[in-house]
């Protein structure tokens, strides 16, 4: 489909395809709207609101809200990069993140960031909430500890890979990722080689037996930060 | 009991057609019988309906009024909103601790009776008031639980426990409950004399792009409290192009302090279901829910009567009032306790069989709404204000009230005053002259609009109550100069804490860290820089949050910040040593002092 529709980003003309969200037209655009729960190819969540855009105005997740033409989209302004930076530090106090031990530093898009945003370490208390963990499948490992509730796990498991192994239970600060089971991942028909498996964008679905295999320095947010892979592709 | 539990999930997963949609019902019928949702039933229903066992386990864990643990066949559900609070919920709780010899959230060991806390029950104007399974008991003292509690303990049947109906309606043998609906000001607009049909027969006069034509004119807007113009409603569900469209009656009133529906419900359904049905007409639908919020039960039996006697008289059912090729039905579909199922995408959630999740805007309802069809979503109020309109005609309409929001407006008055009620008033009216109305002396604070409106002081009592000055979806809450103020709003903030559906991350967690450095500001550890911080978070959570929950809960702190400043700038003090007041090194030390097995020589 043509590039039919055209609208601004902080000023910059970008055209969209008709039906795009303002996420995907701005991927396609090389402007990087930060983002957390949103993946290319799963239905948007929208529940992180990091991406939120001000839209005519109003603000608006990108990842949900479908260009309409003409739109003025804000996206970097100091408003904006205040309240996405209070978001990614509520995502911290809410979890226990220990990068330090975890296996997923240096590819994990929570820590990456924190780091794009020049967070050393988040304004609000930390809750230290008590959270499950349950390693009784052989080869896949669930930490809730560090799971930020994104929706991306469940809805490839349901969309993807046809089983809907997760889903969310409790509401609140109690919400947290359950599995299709009395209580056990190992007690579902999960296994590793499912595309829920390769969505997390944290540490909370881990693949056992591969931890640490890429060195420090190769790792996906050692050279740049998250989000220039988008920026790079930008048209001059 | 393995066995007799797989039969009645069987039989009931039948009889509502194997539909998923239907899990709501499915659920609270197994949780009525069995008291809770096991895992294993959940197993069984999943199988039933062909669905996965955690999108049950997913419904069940979001419902207060479902459980996956056993509760007690009775459960006594204690509302602990902050005007029960003022009119002494404490000593109630504390005689039904003693009597049953539990705590809030245990049950009896004998595995009898459950005693919980829940929010807004509706019954603010006879506070203190509690929920024994259906059956309301309202205007508690801590004598009148202890006589409850032994009852209970006798004979186990809750429906013994109304001595004397209330008021009107409430007296049908249907209801006979003790709940009064103390109409305290009847307006001429919902509250008065009106012909039974003559909206619907002008309705059905008319083509249905006539009727929108006329909501339009007479500008009505919805009741709840948002705002949104209804004829526009109306007609962007009306245009949207599909097969089937559903009319759906929000009779959720959660919004602590509450309490106007349950007036309209059960004097003047006919009123709704009519305006239910003018809708259905106008936008093209066959179908009407009217989702009825768990805690209002104890009407189910007496508006299914009111329903089946208008499919009688012809006014529901095939070709309505006589119009060929109109066909309208409404059924009821019961909550089950989730303040978020009054948000409209998340009660449409509600009645798909699914947790109580907002949904994502856009596909707005009138587009994508009820099992993915055109849907109108009104408050019970804005229904009755449809017949009305239609009967009377839109311009006796917009003579009432103020210019820029015509007709009355139904306001629940509850908190420190005489006389706590309904009162059915003209928009435009003024906030002083409705505490003189009201019986209302040395009034420190009105909350307008409930936990998700605002906080006002006396500087701003001359204001208006209509949607240019102070909106409200009616709840007023009157607090005075004995109150404190910062406690209530902190009674929000947990409240809008535990209603959260969590899904997104500044309603989630925003919510939590307002009320933590708002309860150390009340307990005199705030440093002046706390109110900046809690301006940001406030605005932060408000900006981001995805629905209307999260977009209101910061407001009584965001309110208070702004008409009572000096409540908040007299409790914090910079702190003379450099370290902040909150934190306290004994106790930052003290699980090093166990493991060392010695006290700090510093500290």
């Amino acid at each position: 489909m043509s590039e039919s529709i055209t609208f601004t980003i902080d000023g910059v003309e970008v055209k969209a395809k008709h039906g795009e969200t303002i996420i995907e037209a701005a991927d396609r655009a090389g402007i990087y709207i930060p983002r957390l729960c949103y993946m290319k190819d799963l239905i948007p969540h929208g529940s992180c609101r990091v991406c939120t855009v001000m839209v005519n105005g109003r603000p608006q997740a990108a990842c949900t809200q479908p260009v309409i033409p003409g739109i003025v989209v804000e996206n970097n302004t100091p408003a904006l990069l205040k309240h996405r930076s209070n978001l990614i530090d509520m995502l911290f106090v809410e979890g226990n993140h220990f990068c330090m031990f975890c296996e997923k530093s240096g590819n994990c898009e929570l820590q990456a960031m924190a780091y794009r945003f020049g967070i050393p370490a988040p304004k609000y208390p930390y809750m230290f909430p008590k959270k499950d963990i349950d390693a009784s499948h052989p080869d896949i490992f669930i930490d809730r500890n560090r799971c930020i509730l994104c929706g991306r796990c469940v809805s490839a498991s349901r969309d993807k890979d046809d089983k809907t192994v997760f889903e969310f239970t409790g509401r609140g600060p109690e919400k947290k990722l359950a599995v299709n089971a009395e209580a056990n991942l190992g007690d579902t028909d999960v296994k590793v080689a499912d595309k829920a498996m390769s969505v997390c964008p944290v540490g909370a679905l881990i693949k056992k037996r591969v931890g640490f295999e890429v060195p420090v320095g190769k790792r996906l947010y050692d050279q740049k930060p998250i989000g220039s892979e988008i920026e790079a592709s930008k048209k001059n | 009991m393995s066995n007799s539990l797989n039969d009645f999930v069987k039989t009931v997963c039948r009889k509502h057609g194997k539909d998923s949609s239907r899990l709501m019902d499915i659920a609270e019928e197994i949780q009525q019988k069995h008291g809770c949702v096991s895992g294993e039933a959940m197993d069984l229903i999943a199988k039933e309906l062909s669905i996965h066992r955690v999108e049950v386990e997913s419904l069940v864990s979001f419902y207060s009024f479902l459980s996956k643990k056993p509760k007690g066949k009775i459960v006594v559900r204690l509302c602990n909103d902050i005007i029960d609070e003022i009119k002494g919920a404490e000593k109630v709780e504390e005689a039904f601790c003693d009597e049953l010899g539990i705590n809030v959230g245990e049950t009896t060991p004998d595995g009898k009776i459950t005693l919980e806390h829940t929010p807004c029950i509706g019954m603010c104007d006879q506070a203190p008031a509690a929920m024994v399974n259906e059956v309301i008991v309202t205007n508690l003292t801590a004598a009148k639980a202890r006589e409850i509690a032994a009852e209970l303990k006798k004979h186990a049947n809750p429906d013994k426990l109304t001595k004397k109906p209330g008021d009107g309606n409430n007296a049908d043998k249907l209801i006979f409950s003790m709940v009064n609906n103390n109409i305290r000001k009847r307006g001429e607009v919902i509250f008065t004399a009106y012909e039974h049909g003559a909206g619907l027969t002008k309705a059905l006069s008319l083509s249905p792009v006539e009727v929108i034509r006329d909501v339009k004119t007479s500008r009505l807007r919805g009741r709840g409290g948002a705002g949104f113009p209804t004829g526009m409603k109306w007609e962007f569900a009306r245009q949207a192009p599909d097969d089937n469209r559903y009319v759906i009656c929000n009779a959720d009133e959660g919004e602590p302090g509450t309490f106007k529906d349950r007036a309209i419900l059960t004097e003047c359904p006919d009123l709704m279901f009519e305006g239910m049905t003018i809708a259905g007409y106008a936008i093209g639908s066959e179908h009407g829910i009217l989702y009825l919020r768990g805690e209002y039960a104890y009407m189910h039996a007496f508006l299914e009567k009111v329903l089946s006697d208008r499919r009688k008289k012809g006014l529901l059912g095939k070709n309505v009032g006589g119009k060929k090729g109109f066909n309208f039905d409404i059924r009821i579909q019961m909550g089950a306790g989730a303040y978020i199922c009054g948000e409209e995408t998340a009660l449409i959630s509600s009645c798909e069989g699914l947790r109580g999740d907002p949904k994502t805007r856009p596909p707005f309802p009138a587009q994508k709404g009820y099992l993915a069809s055109p849907t109108t979503v009104n408050n019970v109020e804005t229904f009755c204000c449809v017949t009305r309109i239609l009967d009377k005609g839109a311009a006796w309409f917009m003579e009432i009230g103020s210019k820029g929001s015509p007709s009355t407006k139904l306001l629940s008055v509850s908190g420190d005053c005489k006389l706590p009620g309904v009162y059915e008033v003209p928009f435009g009216i003024r906030v002083s002259d409705l505490l003189k109305m009201v019986g209302a002396e040395d009034t420190a604070a009105v909350q307008v609009g409930g936990p998700s409106g605002q906080m006002i002081g006396p500087a701003d009592f001359q204001r208006t109550i209509c949607y240019d000055d102070i909106p409200t979806g009616g709840s007023i809450m009157i607090f005075n100069s004995t109150r404190n103020l910062l406690h209530v709003v902190s009674r929000f903030m947990e409240f809008f804490v535990e209603e959260s559906c969590g899904y997104c991350t500044p309603c989630r967690a925003g919510n939590v860290l307002l009320k933590e450095r708002l309860d150390r500001i009340a307990a005199g550890k705030g440093e002046p820089s706390d109110l900046e911080y809690l301006q940001e978070l406030g605005e932060s959570v408000k900006l981001s949050s995805r629905c209307g929950l999260g977009q209101t809960s910061p407001n009584p702190v965001l309110s208070t910040l702004k008409n009572f400043k000096g409540l908040y700038e007299k409790l914090v003090k910079k702190s003379k040593d450099g370290l902040m007041q909150s934190f306290d090194i004994k106790a930052a030390v003290a699980g090093a002092e166990v493991i060392a097995g010695r006290p700090s020589e510093k500290f």
